[in-house]
């Protein structure tokens, strides 16, 4: 099982938050800050995984992280995922919202966070893994923004709106 | 959302949820699933919604329904949807089925009773065409298998299926992880796996595949560990894979393969010790898992030899450590490594204390309490360190003020606790006890935390008393005087503590010393009397000890003691009667004039009491009063310090000291034994004895630095052995422990939403497609239904159902059975499993046969050189037959001597020729402190059990107790232990042997099949108390169930003996033995004797015997006597059983 997954910056702004387990508001902030300071203390070439313990759950959770850019992609899972098989979760998960955004960068999870939870419900539903082929979350995806289009063209290109005002 | 709290908005998410828009309604269902929870009021209203958009027309309407529904499934509607989610999950979509089949697991952990009607479908799940689909159900079922693995184990052939079929790696994963759950319980299945999954480990180029490949062979590995000599290429494979992943330079694999060889650790230490440079290396990694992860590994590859030396590592990374979490998880371990199993490792306890004495040195830590606990279980336990220990403590205390420099956050303070303690209740071993004092009593000690004071208050007295008995014998009255003096001055800092308690122990204590300084004034000797305070030992007590105290019957710990106040009566309810009755409880206290005969026995009752109170400082037998006989320095194992080792600089780092020392000392020890050994064999060559030191230095000849006997920890006497108590009742996955192999019960369906006025008979069937399939019990039951009779029809139902139940769960199980046993080449029933063992047994015996013979030739070699050795061993050999056989003979004799033959049951008659006295009783176990003889009876009541009656004798000075049985069960022989307790618990002894003292005491064990003889692993606990102290023993013991042992002498009249034989059912076989000298009567005897037979006739020398089996065979025997030979020929129902106990009769007989 999935616990959590958290996305969040070089300064500790979370960007994107969804946990699989209730946890109060506070709660949920507090662990966000702990990860952050977990995280962001290690260097770039040390292993990507940390003994959570008391965040989440017990000893039997685990963080998987990955750091790209400017962004920390960070998920706490149980001892019945694989590791390794989690990296390369993150990895898909990456590459997908790469070829949905063209180019992802920050801002599009700041100004898009509604489509990186679609895409992200495509892969993981509940806190188990439902779809790992990057091909088929694409398709599904973008059926569901055709769909989208042709019931009102007000949402058309909210993205370059949204691009256009700020970069 | 992103964790600011938006449940404001609850009802308006609902709104925009049921919009009939999709974009609207994805936005909706989004925010509902990111805020919605069971304590949400208005989620009950989304349930109607939800159903609908499940059953849109558009799948990713139902899509988005169901990914929203995961987030925030309640049990309320768990239990609504479940049936629409059920239809789902056979939707003709794969998109939705996969999405359908994930969603059940949040409705089974939600609502449990839907898990059973379910299970069905999500198993035909595990093969639909679409590996999507596939994928969500290998994953429900995984999480379901990983908290309750045993259910699951009848689906082992499908997955086993899909293991070699499949080539989606995520689903291997997965499967590879459930197999990994379930080969514990299954051990047959972690044969039939490790073929394919070492293909896998050759051929995958996945790392994370690898990796879980890797991982599950160790759990198949584990689960088989005991007797199986070829998978030792398993282990070196996995060992080797690992390797590699930890030198890889990616860190990931590195943490990967550090975190499975940890698990590899745990039963085949040998294999991870040889790679003990690499994980050496991970410790100076900058990385902190992995550092973290080789410090988990360094815990058990720590051995007698290099404990010191892996330590000392630790330490220096102690002293490099930047952060503190690390450098507090470096002391635990360190500290860990060191206690592990008792201080196993431990052989040099001044050593230890020396590194936990520099441990204190470290700022800023958070567990001074660790290392305070360690002290104290240190100098409590080990009777032999307390003198070099209290120096040390001596030390901490006189440098208080650079441990304590900055107070209150700083944890390490912790350790003057101990350090008070210890020098306070060990005063007699401090050399400079006036020193110790007064730093005790110095004014810096009272910025310490309070606790810590009251420690130092109450052992400033004990201290005091020490030294007021020393000066006292030594008549230095003045000295005494001065000493009291100190301590009035010093104490009132202690009285005006805000501590409370701190307070009051030294205002009592104050006021104590005020009426001591009177006496002394007086010239009235007092140290004995104050120092009478402090007699007796305070033993270590276990730390369950309270917990085990099992509550004595009759005794309600909720019933009121008195009668519970009553709230109805009223305050005004007259005061008058209060008072009378008050009076009269007066009166009723005065009366019964106590005699004397009830204060005793009141006083007997107490002491009882008292001796089964854990917390009651006992007596012991042989009371220590110090105060009595003078400082008993005789009966302190004296410890040897070497006065090489600079005690008094603090700031020193002592304990590389010690490793040099230890190392010089082994040098010297070998060097000893070396010596020994020589001497050994030049005396040999007069006396040949036997000796079993190997040229080698094993890691059992490290001889510990002093002799060490751990005190073992107190328990009450009456304590439950059973252990259970860290479960948690509120798991909420224990609901999921459902059996899923039974049939599906009528009652058992997902409730249907219906609308009310429909009858609601009409048709289950057709609104739960599950039931469909058993369509004709439900007919049945309505008929039954309209009938009156219901109660008796569902009864009848329920006796049928049960007993198709049980019908179909055998099938279920037999198919598993054959699953498994049509494992490649031999999946050995577990008896024969027991077999190897035996045989290696045989083998390890000749190995040492021959090594001795080696060393004997050696020996022999060097003793005498050029002489023709050939001729010399020869000799050597027979002497040594000869020895060996003396020995027997010895045995024998011994065995004979301890009974007399109870009278056998036989109708035959018997001669008056005088018998040899027999005893059935056969050794068990000896060691120095007790021997152990036991025989076997069958029992005639139950055909499944058998009496072990075991005497013990106490052949040592010391008084036995605490003895406890325990016997490693085997698949066909189990002891029968009380209720409630688990196979791992023994049995306890229910006597203690006083020196010199045997007794007997029966175990019953329950058997199988008793066609084989048997043998069962067992070991024998035991506590020896002695005046030095007790120490914990144990005995190991093999018990011997030989097939004569399940026979009970029955007698038979020969007609029916002969309609026996008659009747044709019975298996024939023979032997012959040659070689018999003794008489034809004596022969008889034994065999009556030792194998439970009765004789029917005899003719001449010619006799035929009956016995019977325990579960009912019929065994008869025609025993012939020629010259010098016996021909028994058996008959019994059963030909294994015959053989069996026809080669038993064999031996015996080939011994006369």
């Amino acid at each position: 099982m999935i616990k959590a997954i958290l996305i969040f910056n070089n300064h500790g702004k979370p960007r994107l938050s969804k946990f699989y387990q209730r946890y109060s508001e506070d709660t949920q902030q507090q662990i966000i800050r702990e990860t952050f300071h977990l995280v962001s203390k290690r260097d770039e070439n040390v292993c990507n995984f940390l003994e959570g313990g008391l965040l989440i759950g017990g000893s039997d959770n685990k963080l998987i992280y990955r750091h790209y850019a400017t962004l920390y992609f960070v998920f706490c899972v149980d001892s019945s995922e694989s590791e390794l098989g989690i990296l390369d979760l993150i990895q898909v998960f990456v590459e997908t919202l790469d070829k949905c955004f063209e180019n992802v960068c920050e801002l599009d999870l700041i100004f898009h966070v509604d489509k990186v939870h679609n895409i992200l419900a495509e892969m993981v539903m509940g806190g188990m893994v439902l779809e790992t082929n990057m091909n088929e979350i694409v398709t599904q995806i973008d059926a569901q923004n055709k769909l989208e289009k042709s019931e009102t063209f007000i949402f058309q290109s909210p993205r370059q709106a949204g691009r256009q005002r700020l970069v | 959302m992103l964790g600011y709290d938006i449940s404001w908005a609850a009802f308006n998410i609902i709104e925009v949820m049921s919009a009939s828009k999709f974009t609207f309604k994805r936005i909706g269902y989004l925010a509902a699933s990111q805020c919605f929870h069971e304590g949400t009021d208005v989620i009950m209203l989304t349930t109607n919604q939800i159903r609908k958009d499940l059953s849109s027309p558009n799948q990713y309407d139902t899509g988005v329904a169901l990914t929203g529904l995961s987030c925030f499934v309640t049990p309320d509607l768990a239990r609504d949807l479940a049936n629409d989610i059920m239809t789902l999950m056979s939707h003709t979509k794969p998109y939705i089925r996969k999405k359908a089949v994930l969603i059940m697991y949040k409705v089974f952990l939600k609502y449990p009773e839907s898990l059973r009607p379910a299970f069905p479908r999500l198993k035909e799940k595990l093969e639909d065409p679409d590996p999507g689909v596939q994928s969500a159900a290998v994953n429900v079922i995984c999480e379901l298998a990983r908290r309750n693995p045993k259910n699951y184990l009848s689906l082992a052939p499908l997955f086993f299926k899909l293991m070699t079929s499949s080539t989606n790696n995520w689903v291997l994963i997965k499967i590879i992880k459930l197999f990994g759950a379930l080969t514990p319980l299954e051990p047959r299945l972690g044969k039939k796996l490790i073929e394919p999954l070492t293909n896998l480990i050759h051929s995958t180029s996945a790392m994370s595949l690898l990796y879980e490949c890797v991982n599950t062979v160790i759990a198949v590995l584990i689960s088989l560990s005991s007797g199986m000599p070829n998978h030792s290429a398993s282990i070196q494979l996995c060992v080797q894979k690992l390797r590699i992943l930890i030198e890889d330079s990616d860190q990931n694999l590195k943490y990967l393969g550090l975190l499975a060889m940890s698990k590899i650790l745990k039963t085949h230490p040998k294999s991870v010790q040889s790679h003990k440079d690499l994980i050496l290396q991970c410790l100076d990694d900058k990385d902190e898992s992995i550092r973290l992860r080789a410090l988990d590994l360094l815990y058990g590859m720590v051995s007698k030899k290099n404990l010191m030396e892996i330590v000392k590592k630790l330490m220096i990374h102690v002293d490099k450590a930047e952060g503190t979490t690390y450098r507090d998880e470096l002391l635990t371990k360190i500290i860990d490594i060191c206690s592990q199993s008792n201080y196993q490792y431990i052989t040099n306890f001044e050593w230890y204390i020396s590194i936990l004495v520099e441990l204190t040195r470290l700022e800023g830590t958070r567990h001074g309490h660790l290392i305070a606990a360690q002290m104290l279980d240190v100098a409590i336990r080990v009777k032999a360190i307390r003198k070099f220990a209290v120096s040390q403590m001596a030390m901490l205390l006189d440098n208080a003020h650079l441990i304590a420099s900055n107070t209150q956050r700083n944890g390490i303070c912790e350790v003057l606790y101990a350090a008070a303690w210890i020098c306070g209740e060990f005063s007699e071993h401090l050399e400079e006890a006036n020193q110790t004092l007064e730093a005790m009593l110095r004014p810096k000690v009272t910025t310490l935390p309070g606790h810590i004071q009251a420690v130092y208050v109450q052992n400033m007295v004990k201290l005091y008393a020490s030294i007021l008995q020393q000066k006292e014998q030594a008549g230095e009255k003045e000295a005494a005087q001065e000493i009291t003096q100190l301590m009035i001055e010093r104490l009132p800092q202690f009285v005006q503590s805000a501590d409370l308690e701190v307070q009051e122990r030294a205002s009592c204590i104050l006021q104590l010393i005020k009426y001591i300084q009177k006496l002394q004034v007086k010239e009235v000797p007092v140290a004995e009397e104050v120092i009478a305070l402090f007699a007796g030992e305070l033993n270590p007590v276990a730390p369950k000890a309270q917990k085990k105290v099992p509550v004595p019957e009759g005794l309600d710990l909720d019933a009121w003691i008195n009668e519970p106040p009553s709230d109805s009566e009223s305050e005004d309810e007259k005061p008058k009667t209060i008072f009378h009755e008050e009076e009269q409880r007066h009166s009723r206290h005065r009366q019964p004039e106590i005699d004397e005969e009830e204060l005793a026995r009141r006083r007997e009752a107490r002491k009882q009491e008292q001796a089964n109170n854990p917390f009651y400082i006992k007596s012991s037998p042989s009371p220590q009063k110090r105060y009595q006989d003078t400082p008993g320095v005789e009966h302190i194992p004296v410890v040897q310090i070497d006065l090489s080792v600079p005690l008094k600089v603090p700031g020193m780092p002592m304990s590389d000291q010690y490793v040099k020392l230890e190392e010089e000392r082994r040098h010297k020890q070998k060097l000893e034994k070396d010596k020994k050994k020589k001497k050994q064999k030049k005396e040999k060559r007069g006396k040949h004895h036997r000796h079993n030191s190997l040229h080698t230095e094993s890691e059992e000849d490290i001889a510990p630095a002093h002799h060490v006997d751990i005190i073992t920890e107190e328990m009450p006497e009456n304590a439950l052995p059973s252990d259970e108590d860290d479960k948690d009742p509120n798991d909420p996955y224990k609901a999921l422990d459902i059996d899923l192999d039974k049939p599906l019960a009528d009652s058992e369906k997902l409730p249907v939403q219906r609308h009310r006025n429909v009858e609601t008979l009409k048709s289950p069937d057709s609104e739960v497609p599950l039931v469909e399939k058993k369509s004709k019990k439900p007919k049945k039951k309505e008929k039954k239904h309209k009938d009156k009779e219901r109660d008796k029809g569902k009864k009848k139902e329920k006796e049928k159902k049960v007993v198709e139940e049980e019908e179909e769960e055998e099938k279920k199980g037999e198919d598993l059975d054959f699953w498994l046993s049509t494992a490649p080449p031999t999946a050995p029933t577990p008896q024969a499993q027991s077999e190897p063992g035996t045989g290696t047994a045989v083998v390890a015996e000749s190995q040492e046969v021959k090594k001795e013979e080696r060393e004997e030739q050696d020996e022999e070699e060097e003793d005498e050189g050029k002489k023709s050795s050939k001729h010399k061993k020869k000799k050597h050999k027979k002497e040594k037959e000869e020895k060996s056989k003396d020995k027997k003979k010895s045995k024998k004799k011994s065995h004979h001597s301890e009974e007399e033959p109870p009278v056998s049951v036989q109708n035959g008659t018997l001669e008056d020729e005088p018998l040899p006295p027999m005893s059935s009783y056969r050794l068990l176990a000896e060691n120095p402190y007790i021997k152990m003889t036991y025989d076997i009876q069958g029992n005639l009541q139950h055909d499944s059990q058998v009496t072990v009656s075991v005497i013990f004798e106490n052949k040592s000075t010391s008084f036995l107790k605490s003895m406890e049985l325990n016997v490693l069960d085997s698949l066909n022989t189990k002891m029968l232990r009380p209720e409630g307790s688990s196979v791992h618990d023994g049995i306890p002894v229910p006597f203690q042997l006083p020196p010199g003292i045997s007794n007997e005491a029966q175990f019953v064990f329950t058997l199988q099949s008793i066609v084989m003889a048997q043998k069962l692993k067992g070991t024998l606990s035991f506590i020896v108390k002695n005046d030095e102290g007790s120490t914990h023993e144990k005995l190991d013991f093999k018990l011997h169930f030989s097939c004569a042992s399940y026979l009970i002498t029955t007698p038979c009249y020969s007609d029916a003996f002969a309609k026996l034989l008659e009747s044709g059912d019975l298996h024939m076989s023979s032997i012959k033995v040659d070689g018999i000298s003794i008489s034809f009567q004596h022969l008889l005897a034994k065999i009556c004797f030792h194998h439970h037979f009765s004789v029917v006739e005899r003719v001449d020398s010619c006799a035929s015997m009956y016995s019977r089996s325990i579960q009912g065979h019929h065994v008869c025997l025609l025993v012939k006597k020629g010259e010098n030979s016996v021909s028994i020929d058996g008959k019994c129902n059963d030909s294994t059983l015959l053989s069996n106990l026809l080669d038993e009769m064999k031996e015996t007989l080939s011994k006369c």
